[in-house]
């Protein structure tokens, strides 16, 4: 039995946007009927999403493509009525165009902003990963062709041999909303999370970086520790997004500082300089 | 309904498009037999790498269809309706006046009566005619192909290009190292191969592979660079934007001011001559020149030490930073990746950039250039390949209808006069003008030095300008002085031949519609230019020849170029000439016939298949690219233009020393008081950069680096599915505007809000775009690439107006980069920005 799913590595995604093009062209201007109206401008069946975090000059940007989720537990499903939205046996999530016909409600039910109304055909519309052609004997949907780097891969959850499960066992897998449960068929690796970095600089020495400094963060759970690098940088990654912390950095010879890193702080602290305590 | 599937080759990946009942209903990256790849391996660090079985195309690409049916196609043949060729041609309305529909046969009539009248009155040098920038693929379409044939057979004024994407390298880098034949970027050999096994770490200096893909080889080279971030290879990029290759590969970032880039260069030169941690034997038996350049770097010419502190000041980086960098550079085995090709990022466009170049090739050879894992490689050429199988690009004299063998006459151009594309408008307007050096001198380093003057002697003006493809207005410098040249009365007439309307078209007289090349003949190899960027097709993992098939009808009332050039000839008496009796069809067969293809497979089964690999071979020995210089060795790279190459002096480099030359012998010579490229480099602070007096009146510094989803203009503008990418354009209140990134604090001194409407201005001019607030430049600079294709100004006709397009062009100086080098440095660019408010 075949049950497709998705995993995309937001890691190697670098937000080249040929996912939404390819799906553009497989969808623009022709209805698979049953499975798909014709997307028209302005919905994107793959969204991707720039993240932006830190702060000049410590910087990361992440890009997250975003197709319907294809959820076990669809919400989209639950808001429709005469059976306009159903699961196949393979697990794809469909909107039927004729018994959806004026149903917004799958629309605004979806968490994931994955579902577009079509003003003029009166009609709710969503990924399908182009089951038109997977019945057609296509092994996997137009955004995972067109990917250069292989970090949108799909293939069926049920052969244990199958590339995508190969990739799922590689990295940690991630909801996209976790705290949601909405048991989708798109997972993720590497979504990008709350980081704290800096640079810590002696103040006797500002000319030179200050290379393996530890630096301490904590919080009532948890110790996490490192030593900045040659830069004098530091970073903690993959961090609680709503936790307080308390940074600490002591250095023999210096005063010892302490900074309140707050689930409000900025991710980078900026430049702090150790005084010398002689 | 029946499908078919035709196969073709975009300037940036081949592609299979399906076509239903005479309509093109999708495009993929081509489809092939699977049995077709034969991927190549990469044994490194006990892993095997190897490309996946696919060609990825660039994004754009993915929105051919969109383009092929855009109402932006210039669907007839058009004519001013203020232009009268027996009357009042009223050149001054250029750019404002509106056109009609005329058939073909008048459109024929009046364009070929034009040449006919300027030639007879004022001889062939009269006419001049300008392509654009690879608006286009294909042996037969290609600009140097059906347009060059046509044009040499009637006698033309060339307007030569410049080479404005890597220009610091193409007129300073040569003098340092040679490769002119390369035009000043380095033979790109195996270096995928010695950085996975060798590289500690890559500095990406001001340089995006993942946005210029190689220029042509689409996406191809994005997965070799998770391959070495994934490999711990620590990265590193210069550039005062955080660019898509630094998102992509994390690391660390450093963001030196616009200008400053030869400063912390030579900064970093300091720190390991003063520590002693650079290459000393190489230094001593592979380079010439390092006392004098160590003496300047310790101030004992002028008295000003280059230390890490006096880079700190310019470039507005740490003292600190500036040595923890040198010191790791000088640790690890490191790629220097200043460029795709070795140029293209915003420090070799602009002011000086020949300084800057120079100081990259002089960097490297101080860590031993050629050694493993130390090279200067763009990371994105340089994958295995069979070099034994040739087949010509563009670039090669037998990869053009121009003057290949494919034809049994080659027509030379009676006109020795030339103009020269980043001051054309300076020519027109105020005669004479001169310059050195033909923009590509792939000859010899001295032919940069050539003195060219126009108007030639016995030579007349140009009255007459035919233009083909593209627009400039988008790419070129203060490139409203081309709006001006247009309006003069001094071109009696202007031709516009192209697909799209773009920002330069309705600038013309007459306007003739060109098809696409999904609606005509061709054949092209995917990524290989050949001549000057032989082996190009390096950044692509599998070499694919396709044969590129019409897919359509040529829609509306457009023609393929060939055609109408093949009317034009008919009209002036040349037709036989021009084709021999060849189609389109016919020229795709002989160049197929005359390369080494036919050795490999018939034309018979070519055409049906609509494409041929050519897989690297199983048994391949790795020839590092400059691994024979380090080593003292005879060339042994497939690098066919290197004069040297096969001689005795096979080991040298093609420098006159033959080694890198730290005191450039051939600038000595030509040039030896030249303070702005004087024989070894310095830092020359920037004549529009943070210092300059103008900084007062416009604080801001301008950067204009190649875009991401648009190439040379092309694509943006006629592909409305690409203003969907808000990293391309930003929709509001219903206009698709050009972003400009602009940081947090700037935009708050100025009360400028995230998705506000911005006008960017100077004495040049006034260019709205969107704002995008964001920490990914440095405070002082304004980012906004450069090529869109829409100028749409708010008085159309006024050179001088507001444009909303985005051409962000017209905003950077014509001034060139030194003064006796002719390269344009559009990165050089003071402005002010402001909300605008209508």
């Amino acid at each position: 039995m075949t049950r497709y799913g998705m995993i995309i590595d937001v890691d190697r995604c670098t937000g080249c946007y040929a996912c939404f093009l390819t799906c553009r062209d497989e969808h623009a201007g022709h209805d698979h009927r049953p499975v798909a109206l014709a997307q028209p401008d302005g919905q994107a069946w793959i969204k991707v999403g720039e993240q932006e975090r830190g702060s000049f000059p410590k910087v990361k940007v992440s890009y997250v493509p975003v197709p319907c989720q294809h959820c076990a537990d669809a919400a989209c499903m639950g808001a429709a009525t005469g059976g306009a939205v159903y699961r196949r046996k393979d697990g794809i999530v469909i909107i039927d165009p004729d018994k959806a016909a004026g149903q917004r409600g799958i629309v605004s039910a979806c968490p994931y902003g994955a579902v577009f109304w079509n003003e003029e055909r009166n009609s709710p519309q969503k990924c399908t990963f182009c089951a038109h052609l997977l019945d057609d004997g296509w092994k996997q949907p137009r955004c995972v062709e067109a990917c250069p780097t292989l970090a949108i891969v799909f293939g069926d959850l049920d052969d244990p041999a199958s590339e995508v499960n190969k990739r799922r066992a590689e990295k940690p897998l991630e909801d996209l909303l976790p705290k949601l449960a909405t048991k989708p068929l798109v997972s993720y690796h590497c979504l990008p999370k709350r980081f704290l970095c800096g640079e810590i600089v002696l103040g006797d020495r500002p000319d030179q970086c200050a290379v393996g400094i530890a630096v301490t963060l904590r919080n009532g759970r948890q110790t996490l520790t490192t030593v900045t690098d040659n830069y004098g940088d530091f970073e903690f990654l993959n961090l609680d997004v709503d936790a307080d912390f308390i940074l600490s950095i002591e250095h023999a010879g210096y005063k010892p500082r302490e900074l309140a890193a707050s689930a409000a702080a900025e991710f980078n602290l900026g430049t702090i300089v150790l005084e010398a305590s002689g | 309904m029946t499908a078919s599937v035709f196969t073709n080759c975009t300037n940036a990946g081949p592609i299979s498009v399906t076509v239903e009942d005479g309509k093109v209903t999708r495009v993929r990256p081509l489809v092939v037999d699977e049995a077709d790849f034969r991927p190549w391996t990469i044994e490194a660090g006990g892993r095997s790498y190897s490309p996946p079985k696919k060609f990825n195309v660039a994004p754009f690409v993915l929105s051919e269809r969109d383009r092929l049916y855009s109402e932006d196609r210039i669907k007839y043949p058009m004519k001013r309706v203020d232009f009268d060729p027996n009357g009042a041609r009223n050149p001054q309305n250029r750019g404002k006046s509106e056109y009609q529909r005329i058939s073909w046969d008048e459109a024929l009539g009046i364009v070929s009566g034009e040449l006919q009248r300027v030639k007879k009155a004022h001889g062939p040098s009269a006419v001049a005619a300008m392509t654009s920038s690879h608006h286009n693929w294909g042996l037969v379409g290609y600009k140097m192909s059906a347009f060059s044939r046509f044009f040499n057979l009637i006698g033309h004024t060339q307007v030569l290009d410049n080479p404005d994407s890597w220009e610091g390298w193409h007129w300073g880098a040569t003098h340092t190292y040679g490769f002119y034949w390369r035009l000043g970027m380095p033979e790109p050999y195996d270096m995928l191969e010695d950085a996975l096994q060798n590289a500690e770490m890559i500095v990406f200096w001001s340089n995006d592979p993942d946005s210029t893909r190689g220029v042509y080889s689409g996406s191809d080279a994005s997965i070799w660079r998770q391959w070495l971030k994934d490999k711990g290879v620590k990265m590193v990029c210069i550039d005062p934007f955080h660019n898509y290759t630094a998102a992509a590969m994390g690391g660390k970032w450093l963001a030196p001011r616009i200008g400053t880039d030869t400063a912390l260069a030579m900064a970093i030169a300091h720190v390991w001559i003063t520590e002693g941690s650079y290459d000393k034997e190489y230094v001593k038996n592979r380079t010439v020149g390092f006392d004098a350049f160590k003496d300047y770097v310790l101030g004992k010419e002028d008295g000003e030490p280059k230390t890490a502190a006096w880079a700190a000041e310019l470039t507005g980086l740490e003292a600190r930073t500036i040595t923890a960098l040198a010191r790791e550079w000088a640790g690890k085995r490191t790629v220097l990746s200043s460029g795709a090709r070795g140029g293209e990022g915003g420090a070799c466009r602009q002011a000086y950039a020949t300084e800057w170049a120079r100081m990259m090739v002089l960097l490297q050879a101080m860590q031993g250039l050629g050694k493993p894992g130390v090279s200067i490689w763009g990371t994105s050429m340089g994958a295995p390949v069979d070099a034994t199988v040739w087949f010509p690009g563009y670039g090669d004299l037998q990869g053009r209808m121009s003057t290949s063998s494919a034809a049994r006459v080659i027509p030379e151009n009676p006109v020795a006069q030339r103009l020269y594309r980043p001051i054309l408008p300076d020519a027109i307007l105020n005669p004479p003008i001169n310059w050195l050096g033909e923009g590509f001198c792939n000859r010899s380093l001295a032919q940069q030095f050539t003195p060219f003057s126009y108007p030639m002697p016995g030579c007349s003006e140009v009255k007459l300008f035919y233009r083909y493809g593209g627009s400039f207005l988008g790419t070129m410098t203060d490139s409203a002085k081309w709006m001006s040249m247009y309006q003069s009365p001094k071109l009696e007439f202007v031709v516009n031949q192209d697909v799209w309307w773009s920002g330069e078209t309705r600038f013309a007289d007459i306007i003739l519609p060109a098809c696409t090349q999904l609606e005509r003949e061709d054949i092209g190899e995917w990524g290989e230019p050949g001549g000057q960027t032989k082996h190009g097709n390096s950044g692509c993992n599998f070499r694919a020849v396709v044969r590129m098939q019409k897919c359509i009808e040529p829609l509306w009332e457009s023609k393929p170029d060939y055609e109408i050039f093949t009317l034009l000839a008919r009209r002036l008496g040349v037709e036989q000439e021009y084709t021999e009796g060849n189609t389109d069809r016919d020229w795709a067969r002989k160049f197929f016939e005359l390369s080494d293809l036919p050795k490999r497979v018939s034309w018979e089964e070519f055409e049906r298949k609509g494409y041929h690999i050519i897989n690297a071979p199983a048994q391949r020995k790795s020839t590092p690219a400059l691994r024979w210089f380090a080593e003292g060795r005879a060339c042994d790279t497939p690098d066919p233009a290197n004069p040297k190459r096969g001689t005795d002096k096979a080991h040298e480099l093609g420098t006159d020393s033959g080694k890198i030359e730290f005191v450039s012998a051939s600038l000595q010579k030509a040039f030896p008081d030249d303070d702005e490229r004087p024989p070894m480099p310095h830092f020359i602070p920037s004549w529009e950069g943070h210092q300059s007096a103008l900084a007062a009146k416009y604080p801001l510094q301008l950067l204009t680096p190649h875009p991401r989803f648009t190439f040379h203009t092309h694509y943006d503008k006629h592909a409305h599915w690409l203003d969907e990418i808000p990293g391309h354009r930003i929709k509001k209140d219903g206009y698709a505007y050009w972003p400009a990134r602009i940081h947090r604090e700037d935009a708050q001194r100025r009360g400028i809000a995230d998705g506000d409407i911005v006008k960017l201005y100077n004495d040049r001019a006034q260019v709205l775009c969107i704002a995008v607030v964001t920490e990914r430049v440095r405070p002082g600079v304004i980012h906004s690439a450069v090529s869109s294709a829409k100028y749409d100004p708010l008085e159309p006709g006024n050179p001088r107006s507001v444009d909303r397009g985005g051409c962000v062009a017209l905003l950077t100086p014509g001034r060139m980069l030194s003064k006796n080098v002719a390269g344009m440095a559009p990165n050089s660019c003071l402005i002010e920005i402001e909300k605008w408010s209508a």
